[in-house]
């Protein structure tokens, strides 16, 4: 049985349990132990999904289908601008921003105009969103009472009201702890961040009830609906209606920055900046779970209840309580009850910081002259205001949802909130990414897209309600047709949604667009511009200096930052910034361009940048900076940052050189270690046949008595060894010359055949000696081929004598074959010795290597024949390589290239 | 009984030169004109002391040496590295593989006698 006052007890108990974590929180804020993690600030994120969410999505489901997840899919397609979110942070960590008020004020030269404007504006939009949210916290406790028949009032106040004054009274304590609005409400964001893990799991256990208790699971019950036309239409994406997802999904793509509460929680409740990047999947994976079982739980209701006209609104809760699962019941209540609280707090948390440094405090410094002079403390004062104004906006929402009951225009709020803060939009992302958007086009701007929103959303909302005649609605405004409030201009046949964006944005980019070229910024307003568009490169400490002219007393900006933040507080932070200017005290810091910056955005973070400067400027005699001069400064710190850029390319100029030198020197580094390497192979070359030169030649001048025959072969020894000496050298002096490029050729046009000719009848009698045959099959007229016949001869005699060196004696047989094409002549030296494996087919033309037995064959051979030869050949732009297997033989092959005939004087000498 | 020298060279000159020096001291002579060759003749021969030239095909002289060092019951055998790559690091490879001399080509006839003396303790 639920009684009212288990109701209220168990409402009591949660909310208890919120100020414990909100507390927890604050205590190890406080200890310097923040528990805001990253996945902490992600679900606080989910402030987004408010009761509109938990009881709302149902409802929306039963008449629009798949149509409310747009209002999750904005959200996440937003997130995914990682790169604007960051830039939004990182301003309003620079600026001290407390709201999203003060943002695009101190964008547009700390305007306390714009201030006041986006302040109004948002008060205006959210204060029905925040008695929605009343309203559903009132019907979610009616649909208990009226299951268990029971009713709960103490001392004649009914239960909303006095839900309300809890809520006023957690967001007075943990909302306004402190003056400085940019410090963190770590205790609010740890309680909002528990309330988001409170609500998913007691959606998804409705859901998981209604799904797998109440029916077969999905399919079933996708079925069972199915089986009804009617439902069946709901699981239909209804593509008349693209327009209408579209303008949703861009709205609430724009709400989930600009609502004030959203701004509060990414901007600048934010810790730190990497927390976003989990927030950015988290969030998106937190609204897919809670959107779940919404379409299951509306076809769930729909089935369930066909025909006794339960509200939609209410499934979550009275479908268990339909099969008397009242514990389960009481978990949705909570669930609904952490979606509201949540919102409504953060949201007049927001407000409030709002309404005081915005509207309040600007009225208060100008109506009353003496204000400023006075000498009292006012951090008090500005405490007091806030928590007033937190009473006041709960007390007019409050009294909103008393007023307006079932009117229409409490069901449509959400999304009229939606479409009120879009307006800023403009403003903000043109603030961020456009310099020359200034205070009067984002004034315009801002008025025109109000001035649209409260005429073709807002009043017509008013007017369905019945609070005021609908004539502008039905016939337009003095009965113009084309004024019709939601078919301005004629353009009829959108949704109101849809038609309102539309509208509201043409006027509001338009008129901030055309106004904004057409007028001038003032000096704070081109600084301004500069400091929030190039936040990622502003040189602060350096041009923040220059930007800045005057005179001031450092008693009277001190006294200033002691009562508007007290003495206490005042005192930390000059000690703090006195130690970052490594100075004792502040005393002993001179009043100047710097002190003054760090007095006024001290200021900033207490009562807004807006006020903030009006403070500053009067005690400071400021001397005003002219738009030229401004624009000079700026310019300057541009142009020295193109200096510095350009130093940094020259720097990777540099780097890439030293790159290409040190790969250089690595090369240089490898060819010296190679030319090493053939200096010690040449030496050891060189020094094998002086081994034997030396040694014979010292045993035959001290033995005298040597026998004669001993004598004679070992001076035969020493003449061979002396020829091979002087062969070597020769090869190797002409390898080194032809290697530097330092050879000298003489080309003519050459007759191969009898080039080949000669240096066989050369070598006959060398293979006549050995008994090897050498045959010829050489055509008598070839084309003649461009080149140096001494170095052919060269290359022919080489093959020959290694063929007659290699072939056995008695049996060896040579075959020398000479053919002509068109574009080049082709010798082959065929032997038929031992043949060569594969791999010594490519060693051979390597220096110093040598092919079969060198045992036998040592003294001849010097390992450098082959490597000119090809070197040879090759500089005449031919080939030579060897075609051979073992057993069989080799077959050398070089070619040489007839030249064209136009090339007949081509080269000459080289 | 005189000391027995194996000469191991691919250089057919070079061996002669060895031999005939080598022979005219006194001491018995074998010869071989690889590494495989020379491990075979160090088994059958069984010498007192090795000259050994470094550069030869099949097995370097490194690699004989080092197998020779590894097997105990040759461990008496002495080794002259001999060779025409005279570089530091070379001399230092040879030591530190076992050989008990390096001798760098083109050598004095007298010298490498005179060492090969000393070693076998004929003085």
């Amino acid at each position: 049985m639920l009684s009212g006052w288990f109701i209220a007890l168990l409402a009591t108990a949660y909310l208890g349990l919120l100020f414990a974590v909100a507390r927890f929180g604050d205590a190890r804020a406080d200890a310097g132990k923040s528990i805001i993690s990253a996945n902490v600030y992600a679900l606080s994120v989910a402030v987004y999904c408010t009761s509109w969410t938990f009881y709302g999505s149902v409802g929306r489901a039963t008449s629009g289908g798949l149509s409310f997840l747009t209002i999750y899919i904005g959200p996440t397609l937003m997130l995914l601008c990682v790169g604007v979110i960051i830039k939004m942070i990182r301003i309003s960590k620079a600026q001290r921003i407390t709201s999203i008020a003060d943002f695009i004020a101190s964008r547009y030269g700390k305007s306390q105009l714009l201030a006041g404007m986006v302040t109004v504006i948002a008060v205006i939009g959210v204060v029905p969103y925040i008695a929605l949210q009343l309203k559903a916290m009132a019907a979610s406790v009616d649909v208990l009472l009226e299951h268990s028949g029971g009713s709960f009032q103490v001392l004649g106040l009914d239960s909303t009201f006095l839900i309300a004054v809890v809520l006023a009274l957690f967001s007075i304590l943990f909302g306004t702890r402190h003056l400085d609005a940019t410090e963190r409400h770590e205790g609010m964001v740890a309680a909002v961040a528990f309330e988001s893990v409170v609500k998913i799991v007691a959606f998804m256990a409705v859901g998981i009830f209604v799904t797998y208790g109440m029916f077969g699971g999905l399919s079933d019950l996708f079925q069972k609906a199915a089986a009804s036309a009617d439902f069946g239409r709901l699981l239909q994406l209804d593509s008349s209606r693209a327009g209408t997802w579209t303008s949703l999904i861009i709205l609430s793509g724009l709400a989930i920055i600009f609502l004030p509460r959203q701004f509060q929680i990414i901007v600048v409740e934010n810790v730190d900046e990497s927390h976003l990047k989990r927030a950015v999947w988290l969030f998106p994976l937190y609204l897919l779970l809670i959107n779940i079982f919404v379409l299951p739980l509306a076809l769930g209701g729909l089935l369930h209840f066909d025909g006794q006209g339960v509200n939609p609104d209410t499934f979550v809760l009275t479908l268990p309580l339909a099969r008397g699962a009242e514990s389960l019941a009481l978990l949705a209540f909570i669930g609904g009850l952490s979606a509201a609280t949540g919102m409504v707090i953060v949201e007049t948390i927001a407000l409030s910081t709002m309404v005081c440094n915005d509207l309040v405090m600007p009225i208060l410094l100008r109506s009353t002259g003496n204000f400023v002079d006075k000498r009292n403390d006012l951090s008090g004062l500005l405490i007091g205001i806030r928590r007033a104004a937190i009473a006041l906006i709960l007390l007019l929402g409050y009294i909103y949802f008393r007023a307006a009951g079932e009117a229409y225009a409490l069901v449509g709020i959400g999304l009229i909130s939606f479409a009120a803060v879009a307006q800023f939009a403009p403003a903000m992302f043109g603030g961020m990414y456009w310099k020359q958007g200034t205070r009067a086009g984002a004034v315009a701007g801002l008025l025109a897209g109000f001035m649209v929103w409260l005429y073709t959303l807002l009043l017509p909302s008013f007017a369905k309600s019945g609070w005021m005649p609908s004539g502008f609605v039905e016939n337009g405004l003095f009965g113009i047709a084309w004024l019709k409030a939601q078919a301005l201009f004629g353009l009829a046949g959108l949704d109101e949604i849809s038609h309102c964006l539309w509208w509201s944005m043409l006027a509001n980019i338009g008129a901030y667009v055309a106004v904004s070229l057409n007028s001038k910024p003032d000096a704070v307003e081109a600084s301004q511009a500069e400091r929030f568009v190039d936040v990622f490169r502003f040189d602060s400490r350096n041009t923040e200096a220059r930007l800045w002219r005057g005179k001031a007393s450092p008693d009277a900006l001190v006294q200033l930052l002691e009562r508007f933040l007290g003495a206490a507080r005042a005192g930390q932070q000059l000690a703090a910034y006195a130690t970052s200017r490594r100075a004792e005290h502040w005393r002993n810091l001179p009043a100047d361009a710097d002190f003054v910056r760090f007095a006024e955005s001290e200021l900033a973070g207490a009562i807004g940048s807006a006020s903030a400067r009006v403070m500053v400027a009067s005690v400071a005699q400021e001397e005003d900076l002219g738009l030229e001069e401004v624009l000079d400064i700026l310019d300057e710190a541009t142009q020295v940052r193109a200096h510095s850029r350009e130093l940094e390319a020259k720097q990777r100029e540099l780097e890439a050189a030293t790159t290409e030198l040190r790969e250089a020197n690595e090369r240089l580094r490898e060819l010296d270690r190679m030319k090493d390497d053939f200096i010690s192979t040449v030496t050891h070359e060189l020094r094998t046949p002086l081994t034997s030169i030396r040694a014979l030649s010292e045993m035959l001048h001290e033995d005298p008595r040597l026998d004669l025959a001993d004598r004679s072969r070992f001076l035969g020894i020493i003449v061979t060894e002396a020829e091979r000496l002087t062969r070597l050298i020769n090869q190797i002096l002409d390898m080194a010359k032809m290697e530097s490029g330092r050879a000298e050729w003489t080309t003519s046009e050459v007759d191969m055949g009898e080039v080949a000719r000669e240096s066989m009848a050369s070598l006959e009698q060398l293979f006549r000696e050995k008994g090897v045959v050498l045959e010829g099959d050489i055509p008598s007229s070839l084309p003649s081929v461009l080149a140096d016949r001494d170095r052919l001869t060269q290359v022919m005699i080489n093959l020959l004598s290694n063929a007659v060196k290699f072939v056995p004696g008695g049996t060896g047989r040579v075959l020398v074959r000479v053919s002509g094409a068109a574009d080049l002549v082709r010798v082959e030296v065929h032997d038929n010795g031992p043949g060569l494996t594969a791999e010594e087919c490519i060693v051979i033309f390597e220096k110093f290597r040598q092919g079969g037995n060198t045992m036998t064959d040592k003294p001849q051979g010097t390992g450098l024949g082959l490597p000119i030869s090809r070197q040879i050949v090759e500089y005449f732009g031919g080939n030579l390589w060897v075609e051979s297997e073992p057993g069989a033989g080799a077959n050398f092959i070089f070619t040489v290239p007839v030249p064209a005939p136009d090339d007949n004087n081509g080269r000459q000498t080289a | 009984m005189s000391k027995k020298i194996l000469i191991v060279d691919d250089e057919p000159n070079i061996v002669i030169s060895l031999e005939f020096l080598m022979k005219k001291e006194g001491f018995a002579v074998a010869v071989a004109c690889d590494g495989e060759e020379a491990l075979a003749k160090v088994a059958s021969f069984a010498p007192d002391l090795i000259l050994l030239d470094v550069m030869m095909p099949k097995k370097s002289g490194f690699e004989v040496c080092e197998a020779l060092r590894a097997d105990p019951s040759k461990a008496g055998v002495l080794i002259v590295m001999l060779t025409a790559k005279g570089r530091d690091t070379e001399v230092a490879k040879g030591l530190a593989l076992g050989a008990d001399a390096y001798v760098t080509k083109p050598f004095s006839t007298k010298d490498l006698v005179a060492r090969v003396k000393t070693m076998l303790g004929i003085v």
